[in-house]
């Protein structure tokens, strides 16, 4: 009786490195190992040598010269004499601050409408739709253009909001006196304290301590509101009944805030017309809110698709199951389909938040003085290096999405449904 | 219990239904329901109307005052003061009508006008075998119409006579001869559809290399020396697939294809041209602008971003860790930056990455870093659909004894592309859209480069609504149209039934 | 067909690169058949396309005056539009062999910049342009005004300079090019517009109000605008200075494109002579052929002849000759003798 042997135990030939499955996979990824890495030794021997060629060198130096250029839009001070670092701050401050913004309008604008273009109301739903498709289909360059264009033609300018002898005023400020939207910018009250905490500066970083103790009451507000709620919801679910909460919250949320404020002597700078134009408060360039505009408007189209496909996404067995519970069709909504869809929501919404800080970018058009207005523009312009400044830039610009992407993906899985 | 007298009333037929309460019927009831049917809705109602009037009441003086014959701003605000009293406005459509060409060709030689535009139309029938696969009734629909197209379309632009100045032009003859072939390939791909055959999948092929000569014109072996490149490839893999496999073959095809390109191309076709010449005038890219700047980018991206973005969603997919790195560290750096530092890099940084005197066209340096763009994100719009797919059928492909590609390419992809087609069409959208952007390293996109320079013009300094307006009307409705065909594809390939 | 087109195009097929040679733009001009040249994306009366496509303004005209002096043909010439962020990089790169883009001479950009400004062909500095109304007549009034600027240029640095240095505060308000510039100064977005002076001359004239509008007295910076060329070749450097020299001797000689060929025939004066190549090898020095400077003057004229079509007085942009005009006039316009 022949016993079974054992499998021929075959030697290693070279072109198994081709036929055989085992070692296939190995030889491919050396293979494009070695090319990649070929490639980018050959980027940097290329640069190398254009660098040497045109006498230029590598380096961040410049970065601590003075800018010499100003910048209309400030949320940090800064000067003229300030470095290119510092005009570097105040840009990607600047884009952060529309990404932002733009981020939370659009959010709300963006359901406000998905919702409604899914109502019943005939004419409201087809007006939403012809929103939704002239906005999506349209180049979001061409929107902050025309945003540009109307805030500037139709808004009065400083002048009008005089009042001559007899005559009334052409123009008056909104909002009980306090905003006043002219030709050349908004002008908002500003935020003063008499007594501030002061601050200091890390590496060109400033820091206020004023606006750190705000920042920090409010965290300590939310975090106690927080407790408290879960507190009455453990207690529910315990007994059954819920505590009263809304004065607890009430008071937590906005006792300390206040008193902080009494403490520190807040007060609000009112703009008010002064020679030219509006002195006092703070002026919001028209470049900035004709960017924050139009990509609110254009990202909201894109939302509200996403938010319209999220909520058509929950079967109607859901709301047919939740009616059946008795449930008024308000309920069902915020009980039912809302946090279904949100799953379906969340996913697509992360990357127009993606593309919302990409395209605030495209305040070039404008001359909205962002990240790429100082560092990739002006920056670049007077110093010449475009090597430096890109790098930098894209780098900036990578860790911004890469930080946004990992933040949301975290809220994303902490939403989904878990599958035990 | 029978009474002749006293009989029990009974109806001997149907009484006419009484008409419906008026708020219950006809428009009444339309309205009721659908505009007032609470007081939430009736304020929603009150709100649209009042927005449509608003938007109405201030721009339709503007429109309907709008001239349309004028040399200048100025003359414009003349002929509106004179027809619609002091202080009125209106629209100056003049600006469009002198322009239109600019915003549309570029700085495209007039007399070579029917070359873009005979492209434009036969891009139409070399996508319709893809779109309309299978489809008898809309594939002869698509290329009859696209005859009709390029008909009237060519023999309009090749009318558009050159003045002195523009004075490049072809030979008389050759526009001639191109609109009869190009109806006599319309012809046959009507005649082969009616038969049936998948043959015209050719057509799609060769396009591209059909679109480039005419676009960019010079002699015709240009792009047959680069067709002929991929006949080698398939020549060599044909031969070898068999005894080396499919990986070997296609290896080794790729680098006949790319010694010829590299080395042989050039002198044999320099040589053919000089013992045959035939060929169109050449046009520079620098000539191209507006939409056709804008279409050609679009168009060229879209195409080569596809393959690509094919390949990275595999090597994304892929279990061999280097190549999976490789593809995630692409893809997220793509999608991490936004498009604008991509076109500087293209305009400022690819000097510094290329040996020294290198120096190529920026529309090719444009396109390259765009398709680059589209493809790393198309990649992450097939991966969803790969991860889409039930872990079932990599498994029964597996179970088939199917290898890796022929997997890929008989049970994954197939399904993969399809279900995730409507966002690979608007990623097209969205390329399309950004395609605007290259305006910032100096193109003449339509939007802001030919606007701009009409607006440096001495007669037009001062006017901005109509430009933007035209071309955000153009920009609509070709993204309109695209996004509703993504529709009813997705419509038309839905084979669930849910 | 020519050869060179067939070769062009199958490098942009085949994406093999053209190589550009640092050393000799002259050279790889003439095998080109073709002068590239670094236009602006539009600025009226300097350099914009009219609808037919063809390039006119003060600036092309001297490219076209280049063109003509080493082909022989003012129409051989490509305009590459930049932008105040591209423009100095494209010439770096090889992208155009000359800028002539109203770019100012600085000593960072001479230096830092690798590039070389080998002549002046517009003295300019920087104004501002105000509304009558705003009962301004000083630039040093215009505390806490609204000042449009375009970025990416001087003029911004010379403005933060300029408030700085008396004092007084202003707001700025980035705009991103010279329409746009007008387009936001007249809806009075701001009080001052800020360019140089030509600009602002050129913008004024299109006003439809002109006579509401006036141009402030300071002038707060040195802008002379000129002809760039990459750091290194000289013998370039010096036919793009010389052949602008040529249109200046031009003008001062009294030879206009109408009447250069008569001139030629029959001028007595030596100077004349070498400059028209009808004696002495001149242009020949340079790599160019004898009467290559005739033909720069033929192409558009004379530097007086450039001026007066594109922006002088009677143009719409009505710019008067002021320290452009020649120094026997009392301008600045000097040209080296042709000796």
């Amino acid at each position: 009786m022949a016993l079974a042997h054992d499998a021929p135990k075959d030697s290693f030939r070279l072109s198994m490195l081709i036929y055989d499955t085992r070692y296939r996979a190995i030889t491919i990824q050396v293979f494009v190992l070695i090319l990649v890495a070929a490639f980018f030794a050959w980027l940097l021997n290329n640069t190398i040598e254009n660098l040497a060629i045109r006498g230029k060198e590598f380096n961040y130096g410049f970065l601590w010269q003075r800018a010499g250029y100003d910048i209309g839009q400030q949320l940090i001070p800064y000067t003229n004499d300030s470095t290119h670092f510092r005009a570097l701050l105040v840009g990607l401050l600047n884009t952060l601050v529309v990404a932002v913004l733009g981020c939370i309008f659009a959010t709300i604008l963006g359901v406000v409408i998905g919702v409604l273009r899914l109502s019943k109301n005939w004419l409201v739903s087809r007006l939403m739709t012809v929103y939704v498709e002239v906005f999506r289909n349209v180049p979001v360059l061409l929107w902050i253009l025309l945003a540009y264009v109307i805030l500037s033609e139709v808004t009065p300018s400083p002048r009008d909001f005089k009042a001559a002898e007899g005559v009334e005023p052409a123009a008056s400020m909104i909002l009980g006196e306090t905003v006043a939207v002219t030709n050349r910018g908004t002008n908002i009250p500003a935020p003063l304290v008499d007594h501030s905490l002061g601050g200091f500066e890390i590496g060109g970083i400033p820091i206020n301590f004023t606006v750190l103790a705000f920042v920090a009451v409010l965290v300590m507000s939310f975090w106690a509101n927080a407790r408290i709620l879960t507190a009455a919801r453990l207690r529910q679910e315990a007994t059954g009944d819920r505590p009263t909460t809304w004065w607890k919250s009430l008071l937590v949320l906005f006792v300390p805030v206040i008193a902080l404020s009494v403490i520190l002597g807040l007060h609000w700078e009112i703009p008010a017309l002064a020679g030219f134009n509006f002195k006092g408060g703070i002026l919001v360039a028209h470049s900035f809110t004709a960017l924050l505009v139009a990509l609110t408007l254009y990202t909201a189209a894109f939302i509200a698709e996403i938010v319209r496909a999220g909520i058509l996404a929950i079967s109607k067995g859901q709301s047919e199951a939740a009616f059946a519970l008795g449930l008024r069709p308000g309920r069902t909504m915020q009980l039912v389909i809302l946090p279904q869809a949100l799953r379906v929501i969340i996913p697509p919404l992360i990357s127009q938040y993606l593309n919302i800080t990409k395209n605030t970018s495209l305040g070039i058009a404008v001359s909205y003085l962002d990240l790429r207005g100082t560092l990739g523009g002006i920056s670049l312009n007077q110093t010449g290096r475009e090597l430096e400044c890109m790098l930098l830039m894209m780098a900036i610009y990578l860790t911004l999405s890469l930080s946004i992407s990992t933040v949301m993906n975290f809220y994303n899985k902490s939403v989904q449904l878990k599958v035990r | 219990m029978t009474d002749a007298t006293h009989k029990p009333f009974v109806r001997t037929q149907m009484l006419q239904p009484s008409a419906p309460p008026l708020r219950e019927a006809g428009v009444v009831r339309w309205l009721r329901e659908n505009l007032f049917s609470s007081w939430f809705n009736t304020i929603l109602t009150l709100a649209g109307v009042a927005v449509i009037w608003l938007l109405v009441s201030s721009a339709l003086p503007w429109w309907l005052n709008g001239v349309w014959t004028a040399g200048s701003l100025s003359e414009c605000r003349e002929i509106i003061a004179a027809s619609a009293g002091e202080g009125a406005s209106g629209a100056c459509w003049a600006v469009v009508n002198e322009r239109w060409n600019q915003f549309i060709f570029g700085f495209y030689p007039v007399g070579l006008w029917w070359r873009p535009t005979l492209a434009f139309a036969l891009l139409f029938a070399a996508m319709g075998p893809v779109l309309f696969a299978g489809q008898k009734r809309a594939m002869l629909i698509l290329l009859g119409s696209v005859a009709a197209l390029v008909l009237v379309l060519v023999t309009l632009a090749a009318s558009a006579v050159p003045n002195e100045v523009a004075k490049v032009t072809d030979a008389p003859f050759v526009w001639k001869l191109a609109l009869a072939l190009a109806l006599l390939t319309l012809g046959a791909m009507i005649v082969l559809t009616v038969m049936g055959s998948g043959k015209l999948l050719w057509f799609t092929g060769l396009y591209p290399a059909l679109c480039f000569w005419l676009l960019w014109g010079g002699p015709i072996w240009v792009p047959v020396g680069a067709l002929f490149g991929f006949v080698l490839l398939a020549g060599v893999y044909a031969a070898l697939v068999k005894r080396a496999g499919p990986g070997l073959a296609a290896g080794l095809g790729l680098i006949v294809a790319l010694v010829w390109w590299l080395f042989l191309d050039v002198p044999v076709t320099v040589a053919l041209n000089e013992a045959i010449p035939f060929g169109l005038t050449a046009v520079q890219s620098d000539q191209f602008g507006g939409f056709l700047l804008a279409i050609t980018i679009g168009v060229t991206a879209i195409t080569f971003s596809l393959p690509i973005g094919i390949l990275l969603a595999l090597g994304r997919q892929s279990d061999m860790l280097i190549v999976k790195t490789l593809c995630v560290g692409f893809i997220e750096f793509i999608r991490g930056v936004p498009l604008i530092t991509l076109l500087f890099t293209a305009s400022l940084l690819l000097q510094y990455f290329l040996p020294p005197g290198t120096n190529f066209d920026i529309i090719l340096r444009v396109i390259i870093l765009v398709t680059l763009f589209a493809a790393a994100y198309l990649a992450e719009v097939i991966r969803g659909g790969l991860a889409a797919l039930p872990r079932g059928q990599y498994e029964a492909a597996d179970a088939l004894g199917l290898d890796y590609w022929q997997a890929q390419r008989f049970i994954i992809l197939p399904q993969a592309l399809k279900v995730s087609i409507p966002a690979i069409v608007s990623t097209f959208i969205g390329l399309f859209k950004d395609t605007t952007l290259v305006a910032f390293v100096g193109l003449m996109d339509p939007l802001k480069g030919v606007t701009q320079i009409v607006r440096a013009d001495i007669n037009w300094k001062g006017i901005y609504w109509e430009p933007y307006i035209f071309v955000g009307a153009i920009f609509f409705v070709i993204c309109f149209g695209m996004s509703r065909y993504s529709m009813y594809l997705e419509r038309k390939l839905k084979t669930d039934h849910r | 067909m020519k050869k060179t087109y067939l070769l062009g195009a199958i490098a942009a097929a085949t994406m093999v690169a053209g190589a550009a040679s640092a050393q000799a733009t002259l050279e790889a001009v003439k095998a080109r058949g073709e002068l590239i040249c670094g236009s602006n994306t539009g600025l009226t009366g300097f350099g914009a396309p009219d609808a037919n496509g063809t390039w006119a303004g003060f600036d092309v005209d001297l490219c076209r005056a280049i063109a003509a002096a080493i082909l022989g043909d003012a129409t051989k010439v490509k305009f590459v539009p930049t932008t105040g962020e591209t423009r100095f990089t494209a010439l770096q790169s090889g992208e155009v062999d000359v800028l002539i883009r109203n770019s100012t001479w600085t000593a960072t950009r001479d230096s830092e910049l690798a590039l070389d400004f080998v002549a002046v062909n517009y003295y300019d500095g920087q104004g501002f342009m105000v509304k009558k109304d705003l009962g301004v007549s000083s630039a040093k009034e215009l505390d806490g005004a609204t000042v449009c600027i375009q970025t990416g240029t001087t003029t911004e640095l010379n403005l933060a300079d300029f408030f700085k240095q008396n004092n007084i505060s202003y707001q700025p308000v980035t705009i991103a090019d010279d329409a746009e510039g007008q387009r936001q100064y007249l809806a009075g977005a701001c009080d001052a517009y800020t360019t140089d002076a030509s600009g602002l001359a050129a913008s004024r004239a299109t006003l439809p109000d002109a006579e509401n509008h006036i141009i402030l007295p300071e002038i707060i910076s040195k802008e002379p605008l000129g002809p760039v060329v990459r750091h290194g070749d000289n013998n370039w450097g010096d036919i793009v200075r010389w052949t602008y020299y040529s249109l200046l001797v031009a003008e001062e000689k009294g030879i206009t494109k109408a009447n250069v060929e008569e001139v030629a025939a029959s001028t007595t004066d030596e100077e004349v002579k070498r400059l028209l190549g009808t004696s002495g090898d001149m242009a020949v020095k340079f790599g160019l052929d004898a009467d290559a400077f005739k033909r720069a003057i033929l192409a558009g004229g004379n530097y007086g002849e450039i001026f007066a079509a594109n922006i002088g007085e009677g143009t719409s942009i009505n710019l008067a000759r002021g320290l452009n005009a020649l120094w026997t006039q009392g301008g600045l316009q000097y040209a080296p003798p042709f000796r």
